[in-house]
């Protein structure tokens, strides 16, 4: 983070930049008393259907002039409630589900609700498996923050990384599609393993993938890092110290901007995270530009990640060798009475669960991502079936980022909080 | 209630779990509570406050306790230098159906230890009630209030206590309970009727997304229009 530092204090000073340009923000807020011209209150609508609020998110502001006094964030449009729906659906039917609550990384949310069911039911996936699951993991997560960079430096009037960043995000949408035959809702895991294998030549186009799209990246860096007018709407907006944002729950890059380092990767390691090689960025100061930078390396490490993962992907068997969890292959059920006969009692009869509940959360590309299940002894279905969602809190907390600041600011500070609405109103 | 559970392609017909309440509750899962040092020292500080203890999921370690002794013991939990869960992860809510009570779910973390715990509250479906720990943990706030949007249990002491998911004037109950049909208590053309008869207006007043307001009221259901005489729904 040394570079990090270097531009933090290069856009927060007053004297030259590292390049001999002034570094003093055009937009620096003066320290001249404004007259008191103090007025009525105006209560100004935001939403539901704006696209500045990325969803259905409806914003209730209370303003004094054009200072934010409160916001009050309403919520629901959108929901669906697919907790209930999955009290009806087997463990396999669920899958569907969880990939429309986050449409912006939905194969996070497919291994993050089959990775649960495994921990309660005790089953251990194939090394394979592990692996392909990482690579798909950390691939959405610069899939997510690829959208969060477009939408959000737009918000903030520049154009071009949304173009940049969703030149890449088409390449990761034809992944997905090679993959698992759709774009956005790819169901692609199942109870055990995966829905199929990757695919022939698949691991190749990721890495021609990771051979370009960091320098993408640098040059979105170039445009936005020591920009002094995305300087000056980001720095200082938004703050938040390290208490507060651990009471107040975030987590996730918005928690890690505040100074905690906390990364569920690191902290309660998951397939093998331990043993992946990469950092885990961590900001000073809490407010918007710090989650920008935690996102633009978060980026950059999980470039390394999936090098590492395709390297040491392992051949063999993707699904557990287990009749009673995996499906055979068509060509077995169709030809094989025994494996006809394991098909069927696999779709008909569903999975059997044990007693008891379980909670896992994940590194979701916003936050932590809980998957809490609570089943009785041989349940095919869940008794209940709850996501944590990181969104959810971390919009939570927008009433005490943006009291105080302008409505401008307000605008910035939702987008630099990473939210997905499809997974707030679930 | 049903006799029996059906698995496979019945059950999806049928719809949610019913759980058979002759089965023995919380029967598996015995464990030694010296394994996660904060049960053990939450057996010994609160002794009976304790109700049960589970491990579940491998490595996951549960602990009942009595829901009027809730917010000593979760506050204690905070604080103590020996625990300090500083981070709540997640504010939830199971319904087993067919009578049985509501548990209040609190997954926990401590970010000082490193350590997981899971606190859960019976609540009896004629007490839904129990004290908010938002004076703990600010994002309880929100999780609250979903807890009382879907479930209906009411958190004492919470500073704004709405429906925020649904509606303010939702008037069906609450979705997540197992006795809630799945498309709704009113049939479609009352869910229709209700729509248009909203005054719009209404949604653009500042008192409405205050605390303590009565959301507004649309009249009553006609007779004959539940979701059971409703052809369409079966459709």
């Amino acid at each position: 983070m040394a570079q990090r530092t270097i531009d933090l204090e290069v856009g927060r000073g007053r004297e030259m930049g590292v390049d001999g340009n002034p570094a003093l923000s055009p937009i620096a807020p003066f320290d001249i008393a404004e007259p008191d011209m103090s007025t009525e209150h105006m209560l100004i609508n935001i939403g539901p259907q704006h696209p500045a609020t990325h969803g259905v998110l409806r914003l209730v502001c209370e303003l004094d002039g054009e200072t934010v006094k409160s916001v009050v964030p309403d919520i629901g449009f959108l929901h669906s409630s697919f907790e209930k729906l999955g009290e009806y659906r087997s463990w396999n039917q669920i899958v569907t589900l969880t990939d429309r609550m986050d449409y912006l990384a939905p194969l996070i949310y497919n291994c993050a609700y089959v990775m649960s069911v495994e921990k309660l039911m005790g089953i251990e996936v194939t090394e394979r498996c592990k692996v392909v699951r990482v690579i798909l993991m950390e691939m959405d997560r610069i899939f997510g923050h690829l959208l969060w960079l477009g939408t959000t430096a737009i918000d903030v009037g520049a154009f071009t990384p949304f173009l940049y960043s969703f030149q890449q995000r088409e390449r990761i949408y034809t992944l997905h599609e090679e993959l698992t035959g759709a774009r956005i809702t790819t169901s692609a895991t199942r109870v055990g393993g995966m829905m199929a294998d990757l695919p022939e030549g698949w691991t190749e186009s990721l890495s021609e993938f990771l051979d370009t799209f960091p320098d993408t990246l640098a040059e979105v860096h170039h445009l936005l890092t020591g920009n002094q007018i995305h300087i000056g709407r980001t720095q200082g907006i938004g703050a938040i110290n390290r208490e507060d944002a651990i009471n107040y729950g975030f987590t996730g890059p918005n928690l890690r901007a505040a100074g905690v380092d906390y990364d569920l990767r690191k902290d309660r390691p998951y397939y093998d995270y331990e043993t992946y090689d990469f950092e885990v960025p961590v900001g000073q100061h809490g407010d918007c530009y710090d989650r920008y930078l935690c996102r633009m390396e978060e980026m950059q490490q999980s470039v390394g990640i999936l090098r590492q993962a395709l390297d040491r992907l392992p051949d063999g068997p993707i699904n557990v060798d287990d009749p009673n969890i995996s499906l055979p292959s068509k060509t077995d059920a169709m030809s094989d009475m025994e494996s006809m006969i394991h098909h069927f009692k696999v779709i008909t009869e569903g999975i059997p669960a044990p007693e008891g509940d379980c909670y896992l959360g994940i590194e979701g590309s916003k936050g932590e991502l809980g998957m809490y299940l609570v089943a009785e002894e041989g349940d095919t279905k869940p008794v209940r079936w709850r996501v944590r969602p990181p969104s959810f809190v971390n919009l939570s907390v927008i009433p005490k980022l943006a009291e105080g600041h302008l409505v401008s600011d307000l605008i910035m500070i939702n987008a630099s909080l990473d939210i997905v609405l499809g997974e707030i109103d679930r | 209630m049903k006799e029996e559970k059906k698995s496979g392609l019945d059950a999806v017909d049928e719809g949610p779990v019913s759980s058979d309440v002759s089965r023995a509750e919380h029967s598996g899962g015995q464990a030694d509570a010296g394994e996660h040092a904060s049960v053990a020292a939450l057996t010994e500080h609160f002794g009976s406050a304790v109700v049960r203890h589970r491990v579940y999921a491998g490595d996951q370690h549960v602990l009942w306790i009595a829901p009027e002794k809730s917010h000593e013991i979760l506050s204690w939990l905070k604080s103590d230098p020996d625990h300090q869960y500083d981070m709540m992860s997640d504010v939830t809510a199971v319904d087993y159906g067919n009578g049985r009570p509501i548990n209040v779910v609190y997954q926990m973390f401590s970010t000082v230890h490193r350590r997981e715990l899971r606190i859960r509250c019976e609540l009896p479906l004629d007490a839904l009630e129990i004290d908010s720990v938002v004076d703990l943990w600010k994002v309880a706030n929100w999780l609250e209030r979903e807890v009382f949007d879907l479930f209906g249990v009411t958190f004492k002491g919470h500073p704004d206590l709405r429906r925020i998911l649904m509606p303010d004037d939702y008037a069906e109950g609450h979705p997540l309970r197992k006795d809630f049909p799945l498309r709704g208590r009113f049939s479609r053309a009352e869910q229709t009727r209700r729509a248009l008869n909203q005054d719009v207006e209404r949604f653009y007043r500042p008192e409405d997304l205050s605390a303590g307001h009565t959301p507004q009221q649309v009249a009553d259901v006609e007779v004959g229009t539940l979701a059971s005489d409703d052809a369409e729904g079966d459709a």
